[in-house]
């Protein structure tokens, strides 16, 4: 068994694994060293991912493991997301008495999202999901007490059931019909046997299952609510690394379906409606970690336009990536500013920052920037893939969709703007210190950079491809 | 190097400003002004190596940038390109050395001046496509931040309106531009490449699409008729510099990129489009007049005479472009009246809006009927007014009727009818700006003028620069007329 190619994987679980017990003996005035251990772990798991980086794309573990440009990219995502969280959260949870288990949950999410970016197997996606979602669960009621984020939790746990059981149910339709679980195998018999009954609801189900991952219409209600009341770090987690491993999950599985079902349309109709509801919701919200969830959730919908076409245009995975990319780290970027303010999340708190505190205030106006799309920040090269892999492949609705939705973005990313720049007020609260200022400074000029460099993010993307399965 | 400077001299220049929080008010000033004084100079220098017998596209700087989409960094101008990239850095310069209230923070202020000083000349420099629409929307961020935090009355309102707007009319611009790349083969945002390619030509329903979407997002920035409500906002509640760079400037934006793009690049698919363009050119021309004369508001009717005359523009526009080959002598006048338009519009109207300024800054109100009989009182201010009025409206031996008789001349060659009812728009403009003389400068001084100071020298110095080139230009245009001809012959097809 070529235990190598799960070098990056192993090391997280023994990390995580040994991070817990560290947890239980350590005193609590020395739990910050579990910090360390994670991000020393991230940093080697990355480094491993990237030693193998030119390796040749295949399917390990008997066909269940998926190793190609896409899942690599993805988990060097998911990786450093997750590295920046774990500074972020370094004095964030120092006073939590669990501060030390904090970590190893950190590191198993990763794990969940790696699974599901680079699962080629039915039941391995099954595993990766629910990894995923126990500890997304865990992790946004990390403040128990507080009774915010209870209801946060509750919401993200409720319907994550919901969603859950209906993508197991879509998997077991499938079993049903061709008696396999691993991707080539239903990829083969789907294109003999599609029986359009079976397959569009389990279709269907699947979609839903992983669409509450992504944070997608009509099950993204935990979205907003963990964005505003799970830990601020939490709140960057969950919004970024579930939707990069689902997003990846989501393109996989939508290779398998045979070519005469017109799957295409309903992901279309999906982005649409999940990038217009998530807008037109934002709009009205007065609570800036609110309205950053009900953002994400629109960019759920921008990501969607790349799965659309991703069997008919050949871009249209590095498309996604890019995007995913942007997308992250300019989510970053912001929450790392608001973690910096220690969690302010009204919008009023945030009156006149740009003269107390330019360089966050500069941030934060930089990363919605970056979401709008404005050039040449990271997040415009995302949208511009995004917007040629939609026209290439036929659907120039959905792109004029997607501009009309970016002209309603700006109004709301404009009120935070307009509220940072040209309103002043006296107050000036403390700030959580240099750990999560380097962060913010950090993301934030890697929106700035990664724009102006785009040509190595887009040239990285474009190396990868999802593993052929037929 | 010389394009490459005339951008990165006031992009650091603007870094300079927002990095180091120590400038001081005059400080600050002054650096803007010298750093807006290179790129006039690079710009001169540029005009003085601009060979008229030479290829369309010269100057040529070229560097890759994101090679994996065939996006380079690449800047050249033409002679279109040069008099309007000339006439922005003059503009700027003026708006730089013109005193301004900045509240308290000078530094900002100037930074964005300067910032959006770099994206402006960007847009006329680039020639790649992809580059343009990059600075193109810089250029929203920047004035944006100029209106919503140094404008007046309700500036956020006028500022998030101006963003929303023309931010629509932008991404309809990409969404063109990605339409044309994507039938270019080899795929490329080159613009040279592109127009030698004509990549939709004969491609029917999708050179269609393509040639709306980029009229409507042109439209939107230049502005014509029915896509313009956000200008009158912008305009008013911007403090003056920046609507003399608005209306100068970025206005500009519309026509030079109708010109550079969907007519050099579409030329097929413009020749059908030309008479819907010439027809809503015609609308802008006379609703912006009517709609001025209508106004009791000084600079909301300098702001609706700018949808007047950007509508000349656009009829020389529609006009050269209205064929595919014959009539080269009316429709090459048409587009070189185009130009010269621009041009003129740029000094004129960024001459007439710092006077607006220069108002405010004295009587905090805009109203016509406030004023009155100040023609003895500040006669610096009243002569330079009344010669700008003059050149909007078109009065020979001055700029703006070079360009106006070259429109009109070349769209008696093509479209003698919208010519002959487009006319009528210089005797509307000429009532209004008479009647805004009288109403400003005659009749009886109200008591609250009588210590009313006339124009400082900064002022006259600015103001006296833009109007002196208008001069220049009306009465010796050969220069500019030539520089511009080079490359109006080869659109036309005669070159």
């Amino acid at each position: 068994m070529p235990v190598a190619d799960l070098l990056p994987e192993l090391v997280l679980l023994v990390g995580a694994t040994g991070i817990i017990v560290l947890a239980s003996f350590l005193p609590h005035r020395l739990h910050g060293l579990c910090a360390l251990v994670a991000a020393a772990v991230l940093v080697a798991s990355s480094g491993f991912v990237l030693q193998r980086w030119d390796s040749p794309d295949q399917l390990a573990f008997s066909g269940v493991w998926a190793l190609d440009g896409g899942a690599r990219f993805a988990k060097l995502l998911i990786f450093g997301s997750a590295l920046v969280v774990a500074v972020l959260s370094f004095r964030w949870m120092a006073a939590d008495r669990r501060h030390g288990e904090y970590y190893g949950i950190l590191l198993f999410a990763a794990i969940g999202a790696v699974m599901m970016a680079a699962a080629a197997d039915t039941m391995e996606l099954i595993v990766g999901v629910l990894l995923s979602s126990v500890t997304g669960y865990a992790l946004v009621g990390y403040h128990r007490q507080w009774s915010p984020a209870q209801e946060a939790a509750m919401k993200y746990f409720l319907v994550g059931a919901l969603a859950n059981a209906l993508l197991v149910v879509g998997i077991v339709l499938l079993f049903g019909l061709t008696g396999a679980t691993g991707y080539t195998e239903l990829a083969a018999t789907l294109a003999a046997n599609s029986d359009p009954w079976v397959i569009i609801p389990a279709f269907v189900l699947v979609l839903l299952g992983l669409g509450f991952k992504l944070g997608a219409t009509p099950v993204h209600m935990w979205m907003p609510d963990a964005a505003q009341a799970a830990p601020a770090p939490v709140a960057a987690l969950v919004t970024i690394i579930t939707k990069v491993g689902a997003a990846l999950a989501l393109a996989r599985f939508t290779m398998l379906m045979p070519d005469t079902l017109a799957w295409q349309w309903a992901v279309a109709l999906l982005a649409g409606v999940t990038m217009t509801w998530g807008n037109l919701a934002a709009l009205g919200q007065t609570n800036l970690r609110r309205m950053l969830g009900w953002s994400a959730v629109s960019q759920t919908g921008y990501a969607l336009m790349a799965i659309v076409v991703i069997g008919t245009v050949d871009r249209a995975l590095a498309a996604l990536l890019v995007f995913l990319a942007g997308y992250a780290v300019a989510n970053l970027a912001v929450f790392s500013a608001v973690v910096y303010l220690r969690g302010r999340t009204d919008l009023e708190d945030y009156r006149g920052l740009a003269r107390q505190r330019p360089w966050t205030a500069g941030v934060i106006i930089l990363s919605l920037l970056s979401f709008l799309g404005l050039p040449p920040l990271v997040g415009f090269f995302g949208k511009l893939l995004l917007f040629t892999a939609a026209i290439e492949g036929g659907y120039t609705w959905l792109a004029v969709v997607a501009v009309i939705n970016t002209v309603v973005s700006l109004f709301y990313y404009l009120r935070v703007i307009a509220t940072l720049m040209f309103t002043q007020s006296e107050q000036n609260a403390a700030d959580l210190g240099w750990p999560a200022a380097a962060a913010m400074l950090v993301t934030g000029l890697a929106v700035l950079v990664l724009g102006l460099g785009a040509n190595g993010l887009i040239g990285l993307a474009q190396s990868g491809a999802l593993v052929m399965l037929r | 190097m010389i394009l490459t400077a005339a951008l990165a001299v006031p992009l650091v220049g603007s870094l300079a400003l927002a990095l180091w929080p120590g400038w001081s008010r005059s400080a600050a000033r002054i650096w803007a002004v010298v750093v807006a004084l290179v790129p006039l100079g690079l710009m001169a220098v540029a005009w003085g190596r601009f060979d008229t017998q030479g290829a369309l596209f010269q100057l040529v700087e070229e560097a890759e940038w994101v090679p994996s989409l065939g996006m380079g960094f690449r800047l050249g101008v033409d002679g279109i390109a040069l008099a309007i990239a000339a006439m922005t850095a003059l503009v700027f310069f003026g708006a730089a050395a013109y005193p301004v209230d900045t509240r308290g923070s000078a530094r900002q202020y100037y930074a964005w001046l300067l910032f959006l000083e770099a994206a402006s000349l960007g847009v006329f420099l680039a020639l790649d496509l992809l580059l343009f629409y990059v600075f193109f929307d810089l250029t929203l961020v920047a004035m944006y931040f100029l209106i919503g935090r140094w404008g007046h009355g309700e500036p956020q309102q006028a500022a998030l309106k101006f963003f929303l707007y023309t931010l629509l009319g932008s991404l309809f611009l990409l969404l063109a531009i990605l339409g044309l790349y994507l039938s270019a083969d080899p795929l490329t945002f080159d613009m040279r490449e592109l127009i030698s390619q004509q990549p939709l030509a004969g491609s029917g329903t999708m050179a269609g699409v393509v040639m709306a979407a980029f009229l409507l997002g042109f439209a939107i920035k230049t502005p014509l008729a029915p896509f313009h409500t956000w200008l009158p906002r912008a305009h008013v509640d911007a403090p003056a510099p920046a609507s003399a760079i608005l209306a100068g400037v970025l206005l500009k934006m519309g026509t030079y990129g109708m010109i550079r793009i969907p007519y050099s690049m579409m030329t097929e698919t413009f020749v059908v489009w030309a008479l819907p363009l010439a027809i809503l050119a015609l609308v802008s021309i006379l609703y912006g007049a009517l709609v001025a004369l209508g106004q009791k508001d000084l600079k909301r009717r300098i702001a609706y005479t700018s949808i007047n005359h950007m509508g000349y523009a656009v009829l020389g526009i529609a006009a050269a472009g209205a064929l595919f080959s014959g009539s080269e002598a009316a429709r090459s006048m048409a587009l070189i009246g185009a130009t010269v338009e621009m041009v003129a519009h740029g000094l004129i109207t960024g001459a007439l809006f710092l006077i607006a300024g220069s108002f405010w800054q004295r009587g905090e109100t805009y109203a016509l009927a406030e004023y009155g009989g100040l023609s003895a009182r500040t006669p610096k201010l009243a002569s330079l007014t009344t010669l700008a009025a003059f050149a909007s409206l078109g009065l020979p031996g001055l700029a703006g009727f070079v360009a106006e008789f070259h429109i009109f001349v070349g769209t008696f060659g093509v479209y003698p009818w919208l010519a002959a009812i487009g006319l009528t728009g210089i005797l509307i403009t000429a009532a209004l700006f008479l009647r805004m003389l009288q109403s400003l400068f005659f009749g009886p001084l109200p008591d609250r003028w009588k210590d009313l100071p006339d124009l400082s020298v900064s002022e006259f110095s600015v103001l006296g620069l833009l109007l002196l080139l208008v001069v220049v230009i009306g009465v010796y245009p050969g220069p500019l007329l030539e520089i511009i001809g080079t490359s109006t012959g080869w659109m036309v097809g005669a070159g």
